[in-house]
């Protein structure tokens, strides 16, 4: 099976930086600090998944986010990434309220 | 897990009963962590395929012949028997009727699974969203859901649904017979002007191509959003 | 998700006593040759590839892959182990030992840095990677070693932690200090000894 469809994106990392975050970050927008690109957190590739989430620009590669999977700690590294926006909004329930 | 329900010689779908289960986003998965005796454990991500309804949910599992997990789901889980899962898991490829549309839905295999659920959602609310679907799948008998979305699309008059088989078609196949590309997109979704919300989920080869024919064609990268799924996904 | 949960009728990876006695404490039988990456798989031809040692070393060599395969090089079957739990037995591979590497150099050096195609690092103590414990391979299970499993070259280290063993391998770097590397810096073992399960830091 080649790389490609190996290859899953950010929404892979949403179970484990759930563990982390208390908003959800997978629709964060994130801008790289290589190439200054910015996009969703979910569109990043995501590597690694099975020691934590190492999650890197399409365009240049650069890893934004790394997290490890530890025994009940995680330890998040995110220099690669300049500015994270992310939205504090309570998700809006179906029913309207 | 109370029920099971074959949809492919190669999926079925599973009813799950979770107590204390908060409803869930169309769109959002579940990871199912398995335990063995010795200690071992297996975890993969499912596609949540049902519409936000009280404390079951519904999940179609595909059989991944080398898989750990999808064979475990398929042949030997049983109703009654317990599943080790978490979630409602993220928050980026979810659609609600309170987005919005024109609604532009694109799924590839088993990509089709969490489009389900937006789609059931639409039709169990009774919304008029404007929406379009795009199913591709290998074969006939691979093909998810067919019935159902067929049977939605004659009752809506706003739902248009269309299919491409991409290696082989039954005789009196009227569908597509091509992997999807640009003038299929441009035939069967909709013009880039209405400004639509695009959902695109699938292996990686058929996603990236997808969104990246999409972009070509004037929607915004905004509003296309995607989701890989790998082998094991979904 | 809570511990203790048992799912009925799957099961694991049971293993006889005499192959269980070589795995180490919480480790599991692997068939198959798991794929895991920090990163894409990086594409280079061998005729671009070349490997150094650098750092604290007199004349630092620099080999390219004719060169490199011209070396005395050695078969050795070996069990590997890697964090994530999984473990493969008698494992064959071939390549040409640190020791050939270092044979000769004037050096002064507590630790070596890998430094790899695609950014990725590890550390290890010099000890750990001489004396017939470490090579840099290039072949895998009697073929060439495929690029998803580090070809062209990988560091082998098989009695430490699977992370250990770089794949895309391009430099050593000899150092007097310890420097955590892509794996360690996020909370992975310095170390990583499998029968001592150092798996994280604190460990």
């Amino acid at each position: 099976m080649d790389d490609s469809m190996r290859q899953l994106d950010g929404n892979a990392a949403a179970g484990l930086l759930a563990e982390i975050f208390a908003v959800d970050v997978t629709s964060a927008q994130a801008m790289c600090n290589g190439c200054h690109a910015v996009g969703p957190v979910a569109g990043l590739l995501a590597y690694g998944l099975e020691m934590g989430a190492i999650l890197r620009c399409p365009g240049c590669g650069d890893a934004l986010l790394r997290v490890s999977r530890l025994d009940g700690e995680c330890w998040l590294d995110l220099r690669g990434m300049s500015v994270l926006r992310v939205s504090t909004r309570v998700p809006q329930e179906p029913d309207g309220s | 897990m109370r029920d099971v329900r074959i949809e492919t010689p190669g999926a079925r779908t599973l009813a799950l009963d979770v107590p204390g289960w908060r409803d869930h986003r169309p769109g959002q998965h579940v990871d199912i962590r398995l335990t063995a005796e010795d200690g071992y454990q297996a975890e993969r991500s499912y596609s949540i395929a049902s519409p936000p309804a009280g404390e079951r949910i519904e999940l179609t599992v595909e059989r991944l012949d080398d898989g750990e997990v999808s064979p475990y789901l398929l042949d030997v889980l049983r109703p009654g028997d317990q599943l080790e899962l978490r979630g409602p898991i993220g928050g980026y490829f979810t659609w609600e009727i309170v987005n919005g549309g024109p609604l532009l839905l694109v799924g590839g295999g088993s990509g089709i699974v969490p489009l389900m659920a937006m789609l059931r959602h639409r039709a169990a609310q009774g919304s008029p969203i404007p929406t379009r679907v795009l199913g591709s799948f290998r074969q006939f008998d691979a093909m998810l859901y067919r019935d159902e979305l067929e049977g939605f699309a004659k009752a809506d008059g706003q739902l248009g649904v269309s299919w491409t088989l991409t290696r082989a078609q039954p005789p009196d196949w009227t569908g597509y017979r091509r992997r999807v590309d640009a003038a299929m997109l441009a035939d069967t979704g909709w013009p880039p002007e209405t400004r639509p919300l695009v959902y695109v989920c699938g292996p990686t080869p058929f996603v990236e191509t997808v969104a990246a024919t999409l972009v070509d064609l004037g929607h915004e990268p905004a509003r296309v959003k995607t989701e890989r799924f790998g082998p094991t996904g979904g | 998700m809570g511990s203790g949960f048992l799912s009925r009728g799957f099961s694991g990876r049971r293993v006889d006593p005499e192959v269980a006695r070589r795995l180490p404490p919480g480790q599991y039988l692997e068939s198959d040759f798991p794929v895991m990456s920090a990163g894409p798989t990086p594409i280079v031809p061998t005729g671009a590839w070349d490997f150094r040692i650098d750092g604290n070393v007199e004349a630092p060599p620099r080999w390219t892959w004719e060169e490199f395969l011209a070396l005395p090089r050695e078969k050795v079957t070996v069990d590997i182990h890697c964090v994530t739990k999984w473990s493969k037995l008698d494992t064959e591979w071939e390549g040409v030992s640190l020791d050939t590497l270092l044979d000769g150099l004037e050096y002064s050096a507590s630790y070596i840095i890998a430094h790899c195609d695609g950014g990725y690092t590890t550390n290890l103590p010099i000890e750990d990677v001489t004396g017939g414990k470490a090579w840099i391979a290039f072949n895998f299970d009697g073929d060439e070693l495929a690029p998803e499993h580090g070809g062209p070259a990988r560091l082998l280290v098989p009695h430490l932690y699977f992370w250990k063993s770089a794949k895309w391998v391009r430099r050593l770097e000899l150092v007097d200090d310890d420097q955590p590397g892509f794996w360690e810096q996020l909370g992975y073992h310095d170390y990583g000894d499998p029968w001592l399960e150092q798996r994280y830091q604190g460990d």
